[in-house]
């Protein structure tokens, strides 16, 4: 098999890349997955899509990002539903501290035209009644972050690449990528030997394996958060609740359940990605405080999934400093699903040589050679 | 056979016919279905649905239902309230 260009990895970032590329008349494209689409990080996130980040880097793939969701159902020619909802993030300040970071933040946000403010209890518990108002000090809100169905979104995504060309191998793992001289030859997988002199390295929670696989030290980790969802009921609240003090992000999804995470405290390294019960009963503490009305609702299910954490909390997006033709899309520690209209964006344009839409130093993996990282993300859960 | 859209998975609303649009489509693996259809992710966890599926995609594929990957079982058994959670920790 000959590829034009290989990207690794079928998770949104994959397919959005895939697309991106395959829309600018790229041929011979070939989006490779060791199983099912969506079986990574991208069909266990909890798919909420925030602009309110405390670094210009995210705020800027945030926004851009949110502005494709809002037309991606018309863009990509999907005649499903995507189910993008666009009801906001309230995101709680528990203490001064936070209040202080997020006045920042908000100033921040609004000098790149993000929407968001500022508001006190009373006004938050306008947009949210059931919040506990003695689990709070203040919130931000901003209205057009939301949420949209993570299966839907690359399927729509994946359906618009494939009538564009794209070939995708699903089920088939990639064992080793050759190069000689310089430049990639080719790369073996389970099943075949594809000749490609560009591989993308969209790899979510094995970004740092792939990475090896050509030499490339990328200082990316994976490690597992968990989540649950609960029975669905009417509609009760509109926007994502979240806090990261009290480390819990919450939200209904317009199928009616409740999706909520927190991270591990202390979580060591690696791929593990199963449930443990200490995270149902923190889960279930911090949720019965802070939005004690969710306490009635039963847990349907709960799962884990792998956030690739970078540094700085900022997503990688660049080639290789080293080898050409490897392109990266990595290290979005947990936020790979909300910015993947602009990676793929990006990606694509950084391999046809494009003027970039945003400043890509920002994303460039050069950053971390400094000593001091300017920036780094706070606002995570 | 009855004409009305038959169900296959009570939880979610979910009729064969659509199970089987989808499998002509390509989505040939549970999990495939499962994330586009919502099988198995109701109060039942595919309890109820599951065999019936297994089964659509071995006729399907033309294979054994022995051969059909089952979905991930994931916890919770059945159905618990956040707050009896919260509760049962105190004690």
């Amino acid at each position: 098999m000959i590829a034009n260009i290989l990207i690794i990895g079928s998770g949104i970032s994959g397919v959005a890349i895939a697309y991106h590329l395959a829309h600018k008349g790229v041929k011979d494209i070939v989006v490779i997955d060791q199983s099912y689409m969506t079986s990574g990080a991208t069909g266990r996130c909890g798919a909420g899509v925030r602009q309110q980040w405390a670094t210009k880097a995210n705020c800027m793939m945030a926004k851009r990002s949110i502005e494709f969701f809002h037309d991606a159902a018309t863009i990509l020619d999907y005649a499903d539903d995507i189910e993008f909802k666009q009801e906001g993030y309230l995101i709680l300040a528990t203490d001064q501290e936070e209040h202080e970071q997020f006045t920042h933040n908000v100033r921040l946000q609004n000098s790149l035209d993000i929407p968001s403010r500022q508001l006190s209890v009373s006004e938050a518990r306008n947009i949210v009644p059931h919040l506990n108002p003695e689990a709070f000090v203040s919130a931000t809100f901003c209205p057009t972050d939301g949420h949209l169905n993570p299966f839907k979104m690359t399927d729509a995504y994946y359906q618009a690449a494939k009538r564009l060309g794209v070939t995708f191998l699903f089920f088939e793992t990639v064992r080793s990528i050759s190069i000689e001289s310089g430049r990639i030859e080719k790369v073996i997988t389970s099943k075949r030997t594809i000749l490609t002199h560009h591989v993308v390295n969209a790899s979510g929670g094995y970004a740092c394996e792939v990475g090896k696989m050509a030499g490339i030290d990328i200082p990316v980790y994976s490690e597992n958060h968990e989540i649950l969802v609960t029975e669905p009921i009417e509609k009760i609240q509109g926007p994502m609740v979240m806090s990261f003090k009290k480390n819990i992000y919450c939200q209904q999804v317009p199928h009616g359940s409740f999706l909520m995470g927190r991270s591990t405290p202390d979580q060591v390294q690696g791929h593990d990605i199963s449930s443990s019960w200490q995270f149902l009963e923190a889960m279930a503490e911090t949720v019965c405080e802070i939005l004690p009305v969710i306490g009635k609702l039963r847990v349907v299910r709960q799962w884990g999934g792998s956030y690739n954490m970078s540094p700085d909390r900022q997503p990688i997006i660049c080639e290789a400093p080293n080898l050409q033709g490897y392109t990266m899309a990595c290290g979005f520690s947990g936020h790979g699903f909300m910015f993947a209209p602009m990676t793929g964006v990006l990606i694509s344009e950084i391999i046809l040589k494009e003027p970039p839409t945003l400043d890509v130093s920002l994303y460039h993996i050069d950053r971390f050679k400094k000593h001091m990282m300017d920036d780094i993300e706070k606002s995570v859960v | 056979m009855n004409k009305e859209p038959n169900i296959i998975c009570r939880c979610e609303d979910v009729t064969v016919e659509q199970v089987r649009e989808l499998l002509q489509k390509g989505y040939t693996h549970f999990e495939d279905l499962k994330r586009q259809l919502r099988v198995g992710m109701g109060p039942c966890q595919g309890q109820n649905c599951q065999e019936m599926i297994r089964r659509e995609i071995a006729t399907f594929l033309g294979v054994s239902i022995e051969d059909v990957p089952t979905h991930t079982v994931r916890p919770l058994i059945i159905g618990v309230p956040l707050e009896a959670i919260k509760a049962a920790k105190k004690r």
